[in-house]
């Protein structure tokens, strides 16, 4: 954490980047997103277990953008966004430095996208073992279970859409869901429709999500949305053998195509 | 159950299956009347929506069907459609919808025997399990929500 | 009319609340399955939690539900007939068990929904609506109810307010002529006051409301807005769980020949809450719409309707998911 604190305020004094983008421990005690123009205040940046919001997301908000050339504290899930935004064009590498953290911690040396594009590849890409877990125990219903599962869950859905805004990857300015020309999702919030949003914001990650289950950790309701996009990420390693965000010049899965793709379901 | 008549959606794209589905006709084949046939440009513009939106409307069934691999009018767009069938097959599996109700084919311009095989086979499939009514228990009940408090 | 305050026995507290659940919807939090608090329909009274500190839905739903239809339409070929909903459908219900910030936002819903033209949805909701309330015995760091001058016992928005004592029978306020006539058709489940102590949680009071609203004039350009909203990141959570926030959408849905016109919850974060037809959004940044959040409850409203937007419950902060505190940037607030 010393060394966070040192590297920021380095980069800060030097005028090499204007914003530092980490974690600092709110008033109750949980960490929660910071963003150090001041060099001065470079000591309020903490890294421990409580860190675990995926800070790419701020990489394409306007006002933060405004503020400036950025540092990013990341986490590897945070490295596997920033691929994936300069792979589908939103972000250019030269304009983010990357303060990359180790799963105990640590500060990582990431000098630019071909370290951190090594960095990735020799990681762990599945998903999180907690969340592999539910998924094996889903896995193991019967389809019918899973219905009423679903059910149940979804019908807990508020449509705040926070799970929408905490993904770094749903960056869309305007989501599918509020084109009313024709309606595809209802506006109310009831089960059948909330399920259809669900599916679609399932299937506009697939082969984009990069497991990092902020959709989930940002339910108000605490709805396990994030094994749906993590069920995908599974999917889609069986069927094409990669993992969305390792490489800045991948396209995203369900952009592309091998004409021999193989499937064993249509007649 | 016996007097049941499923209903069944086809998507299907202009080139192949809807010019397989003409052939059929002027082949003088007969195939089940229970389905009713959607033109698309391709199939990679049939979005998975727009299945939802079937189920949602009251389809016991759906057919998707399009050119074979290679035989795209557009190239490509079958084989895009492909990667997103099996990425929406998987999620709809994870989620408990019955995926035995939706027919995804190969159809080309000269294979009218073939889609009413496909049509045949669907809906003798669907006559056997029923009407959907999971589904559509979902959709009542939901607009039931709205009330509950009155 | 004049309050009175009585005693109920612990044992006579679930004879009540069966009785009342026998002949009338009772809405009363439990503890579901996920450890989340939630308010039901007629659990049973075991289920019944007399140990939360805050649902993680408020209970406004129940004056202003999440989905509510407006009228019901029918397009003939030439003209359309309108049905309008029936407002005498709408059963009694009785509220179990909120706390009192909950049910101190009644007011603050009704300044807004009553505040010129009657909504009758909600007029009609709220004459239908008994609040037994309870004081709270436990709170956390979240809570803030004395900063904008309630209390744990406040009996603001109560028919009856029960407040837990040390032997674990309950002090009931009787506050209402609806309060009342409960406690007068169960007249034998009461007994006269022992005088016992309450037992009542403390909440620090973290600022002073009043100081606030009165730097609020004046601060609609301050950086103090872009500075301490870069994290929020746009989601409608707090908006959702806030037992005060009013804000509805109003939708047409029609399915062949039939539809309704119904109205959803909405939020003032969202970026398009504001979208113009035209394309211009006067609030097109997410700073602008953190400065109209809380603006709006702790400016425009005691302005404009004599009452806070806020009761302290410190759900939009225990449910953020980047911890946008509102306590603390009230707390800020009231020094720029």
């Amino acid at each position: 954490m010393n060394n966070l604190i040192a590297r920021a305020k380095e980069l800060l004094e030097n005028k090499i980047v204007q914003v530092i983008v980490g974690y600092e421990a709110g008033p109750t005690g949980v960490a929660r997103p910071a963003f150090i123009t001041n060099p001065a205040k470079a000591d309020l940046l903490i890294y421990d277990e409580r860190c675990v919001q995926n800070l790419a997301v701020y990489l394409t908000k306007p006002e933060v953008r405004n503020l400036g050339k950025m540092a990013i504290v990341a986490t590897l899930p945070v490295m596997r966004s920033i691929m994936m935004l300069i792979s589908e064009q939103q972000i250019f590498a030269d304009n983010i430095i990357v303060l990359g953290v180790s799963s105990d911690g640590s500060l990582l040396d990431i000098a630019d996208i071909k370290v951190m594009q090594a960095y990735i590849e020799k990681s762990d890409l599945g998903n999180p073992v907690k969340d592999r877990a539910l998924l094996v125990e889903l896995n193991k219903l019967s389809k019918e279970e899973r219905f009423a599962y679903w059910q149940k869950e979804l019908s807990k859905c508020i449509k705040c859409y926070a799970c929408r805004q905490a993904c770094p990857l749903c960056y869309c300015t305007r989501c599918t869901v509020e084109v009313n020309q024709p309606q595809w999702i209802p506006v109310q919030s009831n089960t059948h429709g909330n399920m259809e949003w669900h599916i679609l914001r399932a299937m506009h990650l697939a082969g984009r999500c990069i497991s990092c289950g902020e959709c989930g950790r940002a339910c108000p309701v605490g709805i396990p949305c994030h094994l749906l996009t993590m069920q995908l990420a599974d999917e889609v390693h069986n069927y094409f053998k990669v993992y969305a965000g390792t490489s800045e010049k991948m396209s995203s899965v369900l952009s592309t195509f091998e004409p021999n793709d193989k499937e064993s379901f249509i007649i | 159950m016996s007097d049941f008549e499923p209903k069944v959606v086809a998507f299907v794209c202009n080139w192949c299956t809807y010019a397989g589905a003409d052939l059929t006709g002027t082949s003088r084949i007969k195939y089940a009347s229970n389905v009713k046939i959607i033109r698309f440009p391709c199939t990679g513009r049939i979005d998975f929506m727009l299945l939802l939106k079937a189920f949602a409307n009251g389809a016991d069934g759906i057919i998707v069907s399009g050119c074979h691999p290679n035989d795209c009018h557009y190239t490509s767009g079958n084989f895009h459609a492909k990667r997103r069938w099996i990425m929406f097959k998987e999620l709809m599996d994870f989620m408990g919808v019955d995926m035995n109700r939706i027919t995804f084919s190969w159809v080309s311009a000269a294979e009218g025997a073939k889609w009413a095989d496909v049509v045949n086979t669907t809906v003798t499939r669907l006559r056997e399990m029923g009407p959907y009514v999971s589904y559509r228990d979902l959709v009542n009940k939901s607009v039931e929500e709205e009330v509950k408090n009155e | 009319m004049e309050t009175s305050r009585k005693l109920i026995r612990k044992q006579s507290l679930e004879k009540l609340y069966n009785q009342l659940s026998a002949t009338r919807k009772v809405y009363a939090p439990v503890i579901a399955d996920d450890k989340q608090v939630e308010f039901k329909y007629n659990p049973g009274f075991a289920e019944v939690t007399f140990e939360h500190i805050r649902s993680t839905l408020s209970v406004k739903n129940i004056a202003f539900p999440k989905v509510e239809n407006l009228f019901l339409y029918s397009n003939g070929k030439t003209e359309s007939t309108i049905t309008d909903i029936d407002l005498n459908k709408i059963p009694e219900v009785v509220l179990w068990g909120s706390h009192p910030c909950d049910n101190a936002a009644f007011d603050a819903l009704r300044s807004i929904f009553e505040w010129d033209i009657k909504d009758e949805f909600f007029s009609k909701r709220m004459e239908k609506l008994v609040v037994i309330g309870l004081s709270c015995h436990l709170s956390d760091a979240y809570c803030f109810c004395t900063s904008v001058g309630l209390a744990p016992n406040s009996s603001k928005g109560s028919d009856i307010l029960l407040s837990p004592l040390h032997n674990g029978d309950y002090q009931a306020d009787i506050l209402t002529e609806k309060g009342a006539s409960i406690v007068n058709s169960f007249s034998e489940l009461f007994e006269s006051t022992s005088g016992e102590e309450v037992v009542l949680t403390t909440v620090k009071q973290k600022f002073d409301h009043e100081k606030v609203t009165s730097k609020l004039n004046g601060a609609f350009e301050h950086p103090f807005w872009v500075e301490n909203s870069l994290r929020c990141i746009g989601c409608g959570a707090c908006a959702y769980v806030c037992p005060t926030c009013a804000c509805f959408d109003i939708q047409d849905e029609t399915r062949g020949k039939n539809g309704k016109r119904y109205r959803s919850w909405d939020s003032c974060g969202f970026s398009m809450f504001t979208l113009h037809t035209s394309g211009h959004n006067p609030r097109n940044v997410q700073s602008a719409r953190w400065r109209q959040r809380i603006m709006h409850k702790f400016s425009y409203m005691p302005d404009r309707n004599q009452s806070l937007g806020c009761v302290g419950c410190g759900r939009c902060s225990s449910g953020c998911p980047v911890d946008m505190n509102i306590a603390e940037q009230l707390e800020a607030l009231q020094n720029i």
